[in-house]
């Protein structure tokens, strides 16, 4: 027992895991849930637009996936809000006063308008009137974007800090303009919000083309298949060229950290892009290298002969984990490669009139479904690990502002959170297994459950109206339908 | 007045309806294991107990979360103090309500687990709440005391293991005090007997405690007990009495009490909660840091104190909305 102890990495190595272990964790729920609020909040509107149930049917169906994500997502989330202080004690004293606002603000304008709004979206379709009920989707949409731009701007200023003045060791604020959009800001929340669109796309789109495979549900799924594979289509190359400019908002404020990303060792013009390599920490070189001559300067400094710093600018103290800063980069980027792909392959079968039908671009969807996820996890560890060994771009070091716990205290509670956070994530998979093998209710059945609701009976013709439909209404209602249709 | 006291103010109300609400939240949790999975007239308990908060438990917890934050602001070195003395009890504190939240999620969309889901709920709960006890008595009571807090088990003392429990027993009064609301027939009768109980239990710990810090920290003895301060303060225990009688004859009464139950309650709450107040005033950590030495600079204050200006109100109408939206007795039907 001594033994283990004795062998435990020291308290702050084991603070800086438990939080990386949380905040992965955490960042995996909203990642979805942003992006998928979005989705239902579009899918709400085109019933009220359209009266076509089929619509209804996505809502009411990607409710019980949404709110067990977004549950997830709360609960993991109201850890970090306190991990600040628990264990990082010292950087909550000195930056806190340029950071906490930040997240108030995040709680003030987000965090209570999707928990206050998140219940009359969920239970409430049968107490308010649609349109309300839609403003109260959209309401939760707004609060997931708002809550990504507060958070966005407090990691951002982490990595290019501005507007601030340093006294007796304190952060001071100098210009909340300056802290909120810094320089790094526009880009990171941009690549942020598109990766949470395709994340939700994928998960979409994955799970209709999983319904097509199986030729269930073909009418419901059609919709939803169609709707995230034209948004993948717009979003990935999108994201690509956004992932360009902040790429060069790296090379631009923080060198080092796209010297590791590029496994560049020495600083070097023309340097090649390298596809492969084992980046040797130690030799400070790269093994099994396979590399592009040149092109690495000119996708940074568009141009064939840029010159690119290295690692070798600054003490090996000073420089990050190269090898995980290195690959992670690499996942991020053959699985955004990936997306664009499966974006292109959509559009293809489309004009082929094969979208429904393709197989391997059914299966290709299904195998994409974790891929959104996984890219943003992936580069996430590209920006946090890449600013070690800072915690605040070449002013706070890390080691320097953790809390004093004793070692075991931390492995303790770091112990608890990998118990309990696998074995809930393993829950949640299995909720979410199973919600999706059930599939979606009828439209008969989804009709049924506005049965008795006092706002829909005056709105919706006799054949519609949920409290009379019967088996014949299918046919009333692509009557119905076509003749709104030619109106 | 001063931007410190303001700040103070805004803590202490944070915190206060963070206690009140989910409060009544954790409270239904605790008391929860205590009633049936299915009664005399075919009634889930347990799911009618959680169903009627499943639409505000977020918003309800999002105080806490709002009460971190203002801290964070206001006094990052109080923040950083408390949080990292009070590891353990904190973190063991966020993993209890990890599992109180999800069971909410999971609990109805499971078919042969629902029995778990319950004992997560029920337990999460419980331990949330008396870590929460625990968290306050190490506050009031040891570190006035002037001691460390080195040692990483300082907090888990005789006093702070009585709040822990002196807190079940008054989150569990809150809680039955909704369902009184919130219920019908057997239940609503079984959570009424509870409340009798729990209220006794309550005033039996409020008693306790009041008297163990007026032994034990003369600082406290002197605001209360020696005139003129005393006086000001006559009129807490005289509405503690007041609140106590007035919920007791409610719950002796026959008739469905509605809201009425749970007013008092808080009332109750809310003058334990001024009593605390008074006794440790100004000092932001009992008897180490006023809150004029830690208050954060003026530009973060004033920074934050508009979105607060703006946003709370704000935040307090649409959840009286949404409260509004729910109200009435709680039924299985609403659902998605």
């Amino acid at each position: 027992m001594l033994d283990i102890i004795a062998a435990l990495p020291d308290s702050a190595m084991l603070s800086r895991i438990q939080f990386a272990f949380t905040i992965s964790y955490h960042i995996m729920f909203p990642t979805i849930t942003i992006g998928l609020s979005l989705y239902m909040a579009f899918m709400e509107g085109m019933w009220l637009k359209t009266q076509n149930p089929a619509y209804l049917q996505q809502v009411k169906f990607w409710a019980k996936p949404f709110a067990i994500t977004f549950g997830m997502g709360v609960v993991s989330g109201v850890v970090l809000s306190y991990e600040f202080g628990t264990n990082f004690s010292k950087f909550s004293e000195v930056v806190g006063p340029v950071l906490a606002p930040l997240l108030a603000y995040e709680v003030l304008t987000a965090f209570f308008l999707e928990a206050g709004f998140l219940g009359i979206m969920l239970f409430g379709w049968n107490r308010v009137t649609p349109k309300v009920h839609f403003a109260a989707t959209c309401t939760v949409a707004m609060g997931t974007v708002l809550s990504s731009f507060w958070i966005l701007a407090a990691n951002s200023w982490m990595h290019t800090p501005a507007g601030y003045e340093i006294i007796d060791g304190v952060f001071h604020v100098t210009s909340w303009m300056e802290v909120i959009f810094n320089p790094s800001f526009p880009y990171r929340l941009a690549h942020m919000l598109l990766a949470t669109f395709l994340s939700a796309s994928l998960l979409f789109a994955g799970v209709n083309a999983y319904y097509l495979l199986k030729e269930q549900h073909i009418e419901f799924a059609k919709i939803g298949f169609s709707t995230a594979m034209i948004a993948i289509v717009i979003l990935a190359p999108v994201q690509i060229l956004v992932g360009d400019f902040h790429g060069l908002n790296v090379a631009h404020n923080q060198p080092v950290k796209l010297a590791a990303m590029e496994a560049v060792w020495e600083t070097e013009k023309g340097a090649p892009l390298v596809l492969f390599a084992w980046p040797d920490e130690k030799a400070e070189e790269n093994k099994f290298e396979v590399s592009i001559p040149k092109v690495a300067s000119l996708l940074i400094t568009h141009e064939m002969d840029g010159e690119i710093p290295g690692l070798n600018e600054v003490d090996a103290k000073d420089r990050p984990p190269v090898p995980v800063v290195f690959f992670a980069f690499r996942i991020m980027l053959a699985l955004g490669g990936l997306m664009l792909l499966l974006g292109l392959a959509g559009l293809y079968t489309r004009k082929t009139g094969r979208l429904y039908e393709s197989k391997p671009l059914l299966i290709f969807s299904v195998a994409m479904i974790p891929a959104g996820v996984i890219a943003t996890l992936a580069g996430w560890y590209v920006v946090e690990v890449g600013r070690q060994p800072w915690l605040v771009q070449g002013l706070v070091r890390t080691v320097d502002v953790i809390s004093p716990l004793p070692a075991s205290m931390v492995a303790f509670t770091l112990g608890l959170f990998v118990v309990v956070y696998t074995t809930l994530f393993f829950t949640y998979i299995y909720f979410m297994r199973k919600l999706i093998l059930k599939g979606p209710m009828s439209v008969e059945e989804t009709l049924a459950t506005l049965q008795g609701n006092e706002f829909y009976d005056d709105d919706l013709p006799a054949t519609l109206n949920p409290a009379q439909v019967d088996i014949g209404y299918s046919q009333e209602l692509s009557t119905y339908l076509k003749d709104k249709g030619e109106k | 007045m001063d931007i410190a006291l303001v700040y103070l103010l805004l803590i202490g109300f944070g915190i206060l309806v963070y206690v009140l609400l989910d409060g009544f939240s954790l409270g239904v949790g605790i008391i929860s294991r205590f009633l049936k999975g299915n009664n005399q007239e075919g009634i889930d308990e347990k799911a009618i107990a959680m169903k009627s908060l499943s639409h505000i438990w977020d918003s309800n917890q999002t105080w806490l979360v709002f009460g971190g934050v203002v801290l964070f602001v206001a006094f990052p070195a109080v923040y950083a103090f408390v949080l990292s003395n009070l590891y353990l009890p904190i973190i063991l504190m966020l993993v209890a309500l990890i599992f109180r939240g999800v069971a909410f999620e999971f609990r109805f969309k499971s078919d042969a687990s629902q029995k778990w889901w319950d004992l997560s709920f029920s337990l999460g709960s419980i331990l949330a709440t008396f870590c929460q006890g625990i968290v306050l008595g190490a506050l009031v009571g040891e570190m006035s005391s002037q001691k460390t807090m080195a040692d990483p088990v300082e907090w888990l003392t005789p006093f702070s293991i009585l709040t822990g429990f002196a807190l079940i027993a008054g989150y569990s009064l809150l809680g039955s005090c909704w369902l009184i609301r919130k219920t019908e027939g057997a239940l609503h009768a079984r959570v009424k007997n509870m409340a009798k109980v729990l209220l006794v239990a309550m005033l039996a710990f409020l008693a306790v405690v009041s008297i163990w810090m007026l032994v034990e920290q003369p600082s406290i003895a002197e605001r209360w007990l020696v005139i003129p301060d005393s006086l000001l303060l006559v009129p807490l225990p005289l509405f503690t009495l007041f609140f106590a009688y007035k919920l007791w004859s409610l719950l002796k009464a026959d008739e469905d009490p509605g809201l009425k139950p749970l007013g008092y309650a808080m009332g109750l709450f809310m003058t334990a909660f001024g009593g605390l107040v008074a006794g440790v005033f100004p000092y932001i950590i009992p008897g180490r840091l006023t809150i004029w030495e830690a208050i954060a600079p003026d530009k973060t204050v004033y920074f934050t104190l508009v979105g607060i200006l703006i946003f709370i109100p704000m935040i307090i109408t649409y959840n009286i909305y949404s409260y509004r939206t729910f109200s009435g007795k709680t039924s299985m039907k609403d659902g998605y």
